[in-house]
């Protein structure tokens, strides 16, 4: 399969070869290899491609393909234990042959330093560390040009306040003197954009530069960088793993796989008639809406669930007389009324007066009723309060008022005040699945420990029936026997997620709540996750409640979708209800913001144009009422909007 | 901003008077005063006491007093420089302390320059040349220097002057210039001791600080600001000195907290070794012989320094640290 991968590559690479006097960019057989201990790690192995002056060249990987080295190397900024060879041409009109080759300039030298900046802008994923925290904006921004072009201290002010400007601020002799951490993720990658082009590079370097933000800042930086990409006629080599931006801004498309480049050429090709099987898979494994019910992701590496293996590890978990009660169990398994919760800074909690403006609420208010065997997905920004619920279900906060009510059969239980042999209980009912598949498996406990840990607090059978359930468990997530005694550092992220779920499962639990279970992992992986998910789903007869910021893979999973934004749930309906007609003016903005993998359905950049279309300034009236006012409207079909009491629901829906 | 200054300064008011009830009770708690250890002494030797005088002495300095009247005269007489008598010496405490303190604060002040001055490139060094053979050789160096007491250090280094180049390198200055005004002669001579204690004070001190500069160093070396700085084109060593190294120097500022006390009361053990005319050993011997006036003034002091040079480098790390400045809580 590699072979005819080359060959594909090759083809398509020599077709691109003859147009060379007219590439901005082009990397010839570049190859970088890290030492090891033992031997050493090739992370790019051969790689070609060329960028186009004034033209968006995506270059596309999962982690560990090698992409961001790539991007390191072409600036010289690779480790400097990292031993490269290969080519990398740059156009510059001055030097007599028409290029610079960058990889043979001293490491650090005079030149390199002098094309770093000026002729190419680089900008990265994490817009929280990529400002010095001690010196000002201004500063930081004007440094490039008192590197490159020698003008007055008042010139400098006045192109980066130019600069600022044009990146969107609206007061940029403020931001001038702000200090990076004054401003929000969004407006700081912003001011990182404006760090890179005040030199008007020719090209510039962006690696994941909309990772780390929300899905409608994503789609403002990914508007402004294709406005300035045209505005200043400048390339940019777009660096991400997301499928869904490389369709929307791109003009060219390389595909690289595990140091390899599988694919390279026009958006069109790549999207409508993708030759390599990789690149096949990977499009098959997203999720993306007007999914049908029954569809399923094709995951590249697909997890079959051993179903009588987990059976029979559900089945030693459970305690004896569950079977009996699911009958006469309620159709809510778990009911949520008003919920709210403030955090208090440190300061208003030291402080003697009453603080002048209350603190704006984490959860305010919030009620929803979860059914049983549902999956009901809570979608919202980073911020919106969506975590603080989960935490409150598992009784890891307190809120300050609100019920929460479980009740699987055996009579109803107030989650929040729970006690004594009731909490127990409870805590096998709620079980948890957690972003980071790194983080939340103790690294100092094997996988068979980690699995059976939540059988010895609770005492569930014998030594060897847990030791039993731990293998089937293992079995029924796909992972051997072996897995057991092996520590978590030893399984790749997926795998480790699935031991993540399967800890989950132990229990036999109720009600799952998963918090972004697959925000932190790979594409292809991350469809192998989500099938997991359904599949147990299927077979346990289980209740998720499914946190998560990504629209679409809330759409795959599930049934009803509760939307939240600023501490309140603005909209809660059906799955199709939500995606196809959505009321709350909120909801409208996050699906338009959604960059589909997909030609046909390109963002509106125009709506993204300015930062207003998502304040709630320019909201429907209805939508802005005090809080006080505001209640959920009946819309019918299950389908509730968050507006004022007296709101017309005709003129609502319109 | 301004606002915080004032606020943090009056801070100290209720800290230093908590401190100096402390001081007071803390040297009245053992039994009797310096009257009767200096009668029972003088018994000792076979001499006799002119108990008459020491009655006068006592209704003179408020011992027949009760203890709160003699802690707010105690207090009252700090406010406005007077320390008090001691009574081993028989003179002002003043007095007594006179030339010392200020020897021991220009001790003090050489020796931490050396430290800086000699910590910084070495731990620059080391930082950007990790695992390099350098970086290995001064590490070594390092945990020598930290692992050898000073004292031993001091000894060592009096033998070997002694014996190689016959001279004692003891004391801080020729001794024909104690309690001299002050002349070129007296500097010069000064000048020309004081290296020796600097050099074996400093050592533990100097290499503490290169493996702190080192780790501090080391994680700011591979944060992504760095990166984008030489995205930016800047040059590695300017890279280097205006972002990791102004990140590092946070932990030096809020050090001075801990520098301005051991000024005062540090390397006492070698000082006594070296015979140095600071303020150490005389410390110690008036904590032993209960002359409480010389004891409390210099305790006092200590916590006063401890206090002033917290709030030093808590003002200065505002001034530095935007993060600070413009942070939650001090804006308000």
């Amino acid at each position: 399969m590699i072979q005819t991968a080359e060959e594909n590559g090759s083809v398509r690479m020599t077709g691109q070869l003859l147009g060379t006097s007219t590439d901005l960019l082009r990397v010839e057989d570049v190859k970088v290899s890290f030492p090891l201990a033992t031997g050493h790690v090739d992370a790019l192995k051969g790689v070609g491609l060329r960028v186009l002056p004034g033209k968006i060249t995506a270059l596309v990987g999962e982690s560990g393909s090698g992409k961001s080295v790539l991007g390191q190397t072409i600036m010289g900024l690779q480790p400097d234990y990292a031993r490269v060879s290969g080519k990398v041409l740059l156009a510059d009109p001055s030097a007599p042959s028409g290029t610079v080759e960058l990889l043979g300039l001293p490491r650090d030298g005079r030149q390199i330093r002098a094309i770093r900046g000026s002729k190419i802008g680089m900008i990265f994923q994490e817009p929280m560390t990529s400002f010095s925290a001690l010196h000002t904006i201004g500063n930081q921004i004007t440094e490039a040009l008192r590197i490159h072009e020698p003008v007055s201290a008042k010139e400098q002010r006045e192109r980066a306040e130019d600069m600022l400007s044009l990146v969107g601020f609206t007061k940029p002799g403020k931001v001038f003197d702000m200090y990076p951490f004054e401003l929000s993720g969004g407006m700081r990658q912003r001011a990182m954009i404006a760090m890179a082009l005040i030199c008007s590079p020719s090209l510039l370097i962006a690696d994941e530069p909309t990772t780390a933000l929300d899905v409608t800042i994503q789609a403002q930086i990914l508007t402004l960088l294709r406005d300035l990409q045209q505005r200043m006629n400048m390339a940019i080599l777009l660096i991400t793993h997301d499928l869904g931006v490389v369709a929307n801004v791109s003009d060219e498309v390389v595909v690289l796989y595990q140091g390899r480049i599988m694919e390279s050429g026009p958006v069109e090709d790549i999207f409508r008639r993708p030759q390599h099987p990789y690149l096949k898979g990977l499009m098959a494994a997203i999720p993306h809406f007007g999914m049908a019910q029954g569809d399923r992701l094709r995951p590249l590496r697909d997890i079959k669930v051993d179903h009588d293996k987990l059976m029979t590890a559900i089945g030693n978990a459970k305690p004896m007389d569950t079977a009996s009660r699911q009958h006469e169990a309620p159709e809510v398994l778990l009911s949520v009324r008003n919920l709210s919760k403030t955090y208090q800074t440190r300061d208003q909690a030291w402080a003697f007066r009453k603080p002048s403006a209350a603190p704006a609420p984490a959860v305010d208010g919030v009620s929803f009723d979860i059914r049983r065997g549902e999956c009901l997905g809570l979608v919202g920004e980073s911020g919106c309060g969506k975590t603080t619920v989960s935490k409150i279900l598992m009784r890891a906060v307190t809120p300050d008022a609100g019920s929460v009510i479980y009740d699987d059969g055996s009579g109803p239980v107030d989650v929040l005040e729970a006690k004594g042999d009731d909490l127990q209980r409870l805590r096998t009912q709620i079980q948890m699945v957690f972003q980071d598949p790194v983080s939340s498996l103790s690294p100092r406990m094997t996988v068979g420990n980690i699995l059976s840990e939540p059988l010895d607090i609770h005492r569930r059978g014998t030594p060897a029936q847990r030791r039993d359930t731990v293998d089937a468990l293992l079995g029924a997530i796909g992972l051997g026997q072996s897995a057991r005694h092996r520590y978590p550092h030893s399984f790749s992220g997926g795998q480790r997620q699935r031991i993540g779920i399967a800890r989950a499962l132990a229990l036999a639990p109720g009600l799952i709540v998963c918090d972004e279970p697959v925000s932190a992992l790979d594409v292809s992986v991350q469809a192998q996750i989500l099938n997991l998910l359904k599949d147990l789903q299927k077979d346990l007869g289980l209740t998720y409640l499914f946190i998560s910021h990504n629209l679409a893979v809330v759409d795959y999973m599930a049934d009803r979708v509760a939307v939240m934004w600023a501490g309140r749930i603005v909209e809660i309906a059906p799955r199709e209800t939500i995606m196809t007609a959505p009321v709350h003016p909120y909801t409208k903005a996050l699906l338009a913001a959604v960059p589909y993998p997909d030609l046909e359905r390109r963002l509106d950049f125009a709506t993204f144009a300015g930062s207003s279309a998502l304040t709630s300034v320019n909201w429907a009236a209805a939508f802005r009422a005090e809080a006080s006012q505001m209640a959920p409207l009946d819309l019918g079909n299950g389908h509730f909007v968050l507006a004022h009491k007296s709101a017309d629901m005709a003129e609502l829906k319109s | 901003m301004f606002r915080y200054v004032i606020l943090r300064s009056l801070a100290m008011i209720p800290t230093l008077f908590l401190i100096s009830v402390l001081v007071f009770f803390i040297i009245e708690l053992p039994p009797g005063d310096y009257f009767e250890s200096y009668v029972s002494e003088l018994r000792a030797l076979g001499e006799s006491a002119d108990l008459a005088e020491i009655d006068m002495l006592r209704e003179r300095y408020g011992f027949d007093q009760p203890q709160v009247v003699r802690y707010f005269w105690w207090v009252g007489g700090m406010l406005h420089g007077d320390f008090g008598y001691s009574f081993e010496y028989r003179l002002p405490v003043n007095e007594v302390v006179g030339d010392r303190l200020w020897l021991t604060v220009l001790l003090s002040t050489v020796t931490i320059l050396f430290t800086w001055i000699i910590a910084f490139p070495i731990g620059i060094y080391s930082a950007t040349h990790k695992y390099s053979w350098g970086d290995y050789g001064l590490t070594f160096l390092g945990l020598i220097g930290i692992a050898v007491p000073n004292f031993m250090l001091a000894l060592v280094m009096m033998y070997f002057a002694n014996i190689w180049f016959g001279v004692s390198i003891g004391n801080l200055m020729d001794q024909q210039f104690l309690n001299e005004p002050m002349s070129w002669a007296k500097l010069s001579s000064i000048l020309s001791h004081i290296w020796i204690p600097v050099v074996i004070i400093g050592t533990a001190g100097t290499a503490a600080m290169v493996r702190r500069l080192r780790a501090n160093l080391l994680d700011e070396l591979h944060k992504q600001y760095v990166t984008t700085a030489r995205a930016k084109g800047l040059h590695p060593t300017k890279v280097l000195l205006k972002y990791p190294l102004r990140m590092a120097l946070n932990f030096f500022i809020s050090d001075i907290g801990s520098i301005l006390p051991a000024m005062i009361s540090g390397a006492e053990v070698t000082a006594i070794v070296l015979s140095l005319e600071t303020t150490g050993p005389m410390l110690i011997r008036a904590l032993q012989s209960q002359d409480m006036y010389l004891a409390g003034s210099f305790l006092m002091f200590l916590a006063f320094l401890t206090v002033i040079g917290v709030l030093i480098s808590d003002i200065a790390l505002t001034f530095l640290d935007p993060r600070i400045r413009l942070g939650k809580g001090s804006s308000k």
